[in-house]
């Protein structure tokens, strides 16, 4: 269909019905200045790029769930005998909280899919949100300007995996208040004041009657609107920014190359939010989630087997698990290392380390540029190879937060299990780094070799005198150019050790510039540079010289089928 | 106790006596050919060079001991291990009390509980209630909440509930095997035991409400899922919907 078969938008018959309408609101609120910008507004097309909109819709899903839990559920810790539908709790004595989740779960209808709609939403969100957030760290999305929006996202993380917790605890069964206790104890290791914190946030002593009340204000209310504070705040910054995108042809660093918000980017962003929505709701229906009616209602002196927090709490669980049994008894109080240190030290370092990310690098690598344009994963080896020892350093808290149910399901050792995650805390990531490091310049080598020699054509060739060789044929200029796209590695000559006015540093300030040099060569070392345009004439030249490399494959060829006759585009 | 044993044979008690004297032997020489290279040869343990046990005294551990380690195929031991594992029976049922009877002869220890003491499926409501407030007080920490099992140190753990007769829970209870204590009937009644057993055949037999279960694993299970199945799923649906541009018909003049 060409151009001029298309008519246009206001010759339509919706257009001419729908101009009345539109004229009234644009005459009262005068959306269409508004909206003529945000409307035509264009997005990248990336699958990854979906990854934060998984999130985004399962708040929404979030709120909607959330909504319909509220009108049955009963934040009330008061004392109550149950005499629901539920056969094995018949007569229970349990709180008002955890009776009305089983009345949600087993009287109310469609409260048992609506609850764990709920939960799986939540699950997904914190995980979408840390996959999105992984997205944004190994393509280098989050340099300059956009370092606000990282900070944004860091703290939504947080906020997150609070409001989570908080949802978690609030049924008051036997699994939630293991949680609440796991916290506690987390709270009264702070050395000193942590006493005081416990009595001021339960209201006197564990358990207490008022967690649960306060619990429900912060998480139906509180967090949710920091959240959408925030949400609002992430966005708008995305539209501020504009989209980053893939380096290829026609993108550069000044431009957003994609479709616009209507119609194209709003049909398929509102289509996914119906997919996320429906496959939650699939889910739903299918997979239980947290049957809090085995567990039973919540009694201090009770725990079962297996309990755990959900996911995203677990690295805190197992940095725990794993801690060994430092504590002192010193000055009349005891010093919990064994739980200040994994618990809130490791709490507090995952996000202190990703919050200061951006700005690390910033010092390191000294650029102040603008960044668009992302950067594959290769063409950054360091910072990818760092991002690969945080996740398995995460990952093996993680796991050790499950070792007693890898230890039943594998038939392990649990204190093996323990040991194995207590080295490998250490040496893990450090495997990691160096191993991904390898695989980042290796890539970019074959990617150098690409552009230079261009691509194996499967053609095999035979010489004369018998020796055989693979016919190789010049990539796409396309391809070359996507390839290539990525900034130079910077020039590594002595830094100046001179300020700004060009006298000798001292002291102080020297050594800082002489570390931070040292730093940068680290940061840097061993990349593989991308070939220059000398080194692309030197291999055209090969190719046009090189007897058995043909150019005239040109760029129709796509290689040979099976039987080696030259498929065409 | 061969006695209590002997009390639930039928026949007259001459016969009774006859018939439990015929079956202590067998249960004897069933004994001396597959107990007792551990246990002695009169169930009186071997004690190894450096003090500790090869195989424990088997003097008043009575026929619940029996019947649950040998029933539920633990003894004999196919090898040395932290803990010996549940597996199919190596014994029939007659050979099982046979051995029993044997073992009950050596000195006074629990007997095999009888079928009035396991009626669990004639308990009310309220009585499972309570079987499970004991449950959880005294059984979840280790077995789960649902029975599933836990992990113990040491490579030891506690084993699954999962489709162990009514029988072998309880004996478990009066006996304490392995890494289990032992809850005597002063702790908890034969009646509270009945409840216990109650409680966790319903809650194992009840469907699983809300979907497919994790088996009783908690949210570890539940954080696999939604990474493998959920980002996991979302993720084919981005690559789709970011595959496809903007065009309504594909290829339409190609």
């Amino acid at each position: 269909m060409s151009a001029e078969d298309t008519p246009r938008v206001e010759d339509t018959g919706f257009a001419k019905k729908a101009a009345g309408p539109v004229k009234w609101i644009d005459e009262r609120v005068g959306g269409a200045s508004l909206s003529k910008g945000l409307i035509r507004k264009v997005f990248p097309d990336h699958w990854s790029f979906l990854l934060g909109e998984i999130a985004l819709y399962s708040f929404i899903v979030l709120l909607l769930s959330g909504t319909f839990l509220t009108l049955w559920f009963q934040p009330s810790m008061a004392e109550m005998h149950y005499h629901g539908s539920y056969a094995p709790l018949q007569g229970v004595e349990m709180s008002q909280a955890y009776a009305s989740t089983l009345d949600i779960s087993f009287d109310i209808r469609g409260g048992l899919l609506v609850r764990q709609i709920h939960h799986w939403a939540a699950a997904l969100f914190i995980a979408a949100m840390m996959a999105h957030m992984l997205r944004v760290f190994f393509t280098g999305a989050y340099r300059k300007p956009r370092e606000v929006n990282w900070l944004i996202g860091v703290g939504l993380l947080g906020l997150g995996l609070v409001e989570g917790f908080a949802g978690y605890s609030l049924p008051d069964d036997l699994l939630s208040g293991t949680g609440l206790r796991f916290v506690d104890g987390l709270i009264r290791s702070i050395p000193i004041v942590g006493s005081y914190i416990e009595f001021f946030l339960f209201g006197g002593e564990f358990p207490g009657n008022e967690i649960i009340p306060r619990l429900y204000m912060a998480h139906i209310l509180l967090i949710p609107a920091l959240i959408l504070g925030l949400i609002a705040a992430h966005m708008l910054l995305l539209v501020y920014h504009k989209h980053t995108q893939w380096p290829g042809a026609g993108r550069t660093n000044e431009n957003v190359v994609g479709y616009p918000v209507l119609p194209v980017y709003a049909a398929k962003a509102g289509g996914f939010f119906f997919i996320v929505f429906g496959f939650t709701a699939f889910m739903s229906a299918i997979i239980q989630i947290n049957p809090i009616w085995v567990y039973g209602p919540y009694n201090p002196s009770e725990v079962t087997a297996g309990s755990q927090p959900d996911w995203y709490m677990g690295f805190a669980e197992g940095a725990v698990r794993i801690m060994p049994n430092w504590e002192w008894s010193f000055l009349n109080y005891t010093w919990s290392w064994n739980v200040f240190i994994p618990a809130v030290g490791g709490l507090t370092s995952l996000f202190v380390i990703l919050a200061a990310w951006p700005f690390v690098e910033r010092w390191i690598t000294g650029d102040d540029r603008e960044h668009h344009l992302l950067v594959r994963p290769r063409n950054a080896p360091t910072r990818t190879a760092l991002g690969a020892a945080g996740v398995t350093a995460y990952g093996v808290l993680w796991a050790a937060g499950g070792n007693d149910i890898i230890a039943t399901q594998f038939h392990l050792d649990i204190f093996a299990i323990t040991w194995v995650f207590r080295i490998g805390f250490f040496v893990f990531p450090v495997l990691a780094y160096i191993i991904t490091k390898r695989i980042c310049i290796g890539l970019q080598r074959a990617d150098a070799e690409r552009v230079l020699h261009g691509y194996e054509t499967g053609v095999l060739e035979r010489t004369p005198d018998g020796s055989y060789s693979e016919r190789h044929a010049p990539l796409d200029v396309n391809r070359q150019y996507a390839l290539t796209n990525h900034a130079r590695l910077p020039e590594l000559t002595e830094t100046p050790l001179v300020d700004e006015n060009g006298v000798e540093l001292t002291g102080k300030a020297r050594r800082k510039a002489k570390r931070r040099d040292k730093v940068r060569r680290w940061y840097y070392a061993g990349a593989h540079d991308k070939p220059t345009t000398h080194d692309v004439d030197h291999a055209l030249e090969h190719f046009a010289g090189h007897e058995g490399h043909p150019v005239e494959l040109g760029q129709e060829f796509a290689g040979v089928s099976e039987t080696g006759v030259p498929k065409q585009h | 106790m061969g006695g209590v044993y002997a009390a639930f044979q039928p026949g007259s008690p001459a016969t009774a006596a006859a018939d439990d004297s015929r079956t202590v032997e067998a249960g004897r020489e069933l004994f001396l050919v597959g107990c007792a290279s551990c246990h002695g040869e009169n169930g009186e343990g071997i004690t190894t060079k450096d003090g500790n046990n090869y195989g424990p005294s088997l003097v008043g551990v009575g026929a619940a001991a029996v019947d649950f380690q040998v029933g539920t195929g633990r003894m004999p031991m196919a090898q040395l291990a932290p803990q010996a594992p549940r597996k199919a029976p190596v014994y029939t049922d007659e050979e099982i009390s046979q051995l029993a009877a044997y073992v009950a002869t050596l000195g006074a220890g629990p007997s095999i509980p009888s079928e009035d003491v396991l009626d669990w499926q004639n308990a009310t409501p309220e009585e499972i209630a309570e079987g499970g407030e004991f449950f959880r007080t005294n059984c979840t920490a280790c077995h789960n909440s649902v029975g599933a099992g836990g992990a113990l140190p040491s490579g030891r753990y506690a084993p699954s509930l999962e489709g162990v007769t009514a029988a072998h829970i309880y004996e478990a209870m009066v006996t304490g095997p392995q890494q289990m204590p032992v809850f005597s009937d002063d702790v908890l009644t034969p009646e509270d035991k009945r409840n216990i057993i109650a409680y966790v055949k319903t809650v194992q037999d009840q469907p699983n409400y809300g979907g497919l279960g994790g088996g009783g694993l908690g949210p570890v299970v539940d954080g696999l899922i939604v990474w493998v199945i959920g980002i996991g799923g979302l993720i084919v649906f981005a690559i789709w919907i970011g595959a496809h541009g903007a065009r309504s018909k594909k290829k339409a003049n190609a």
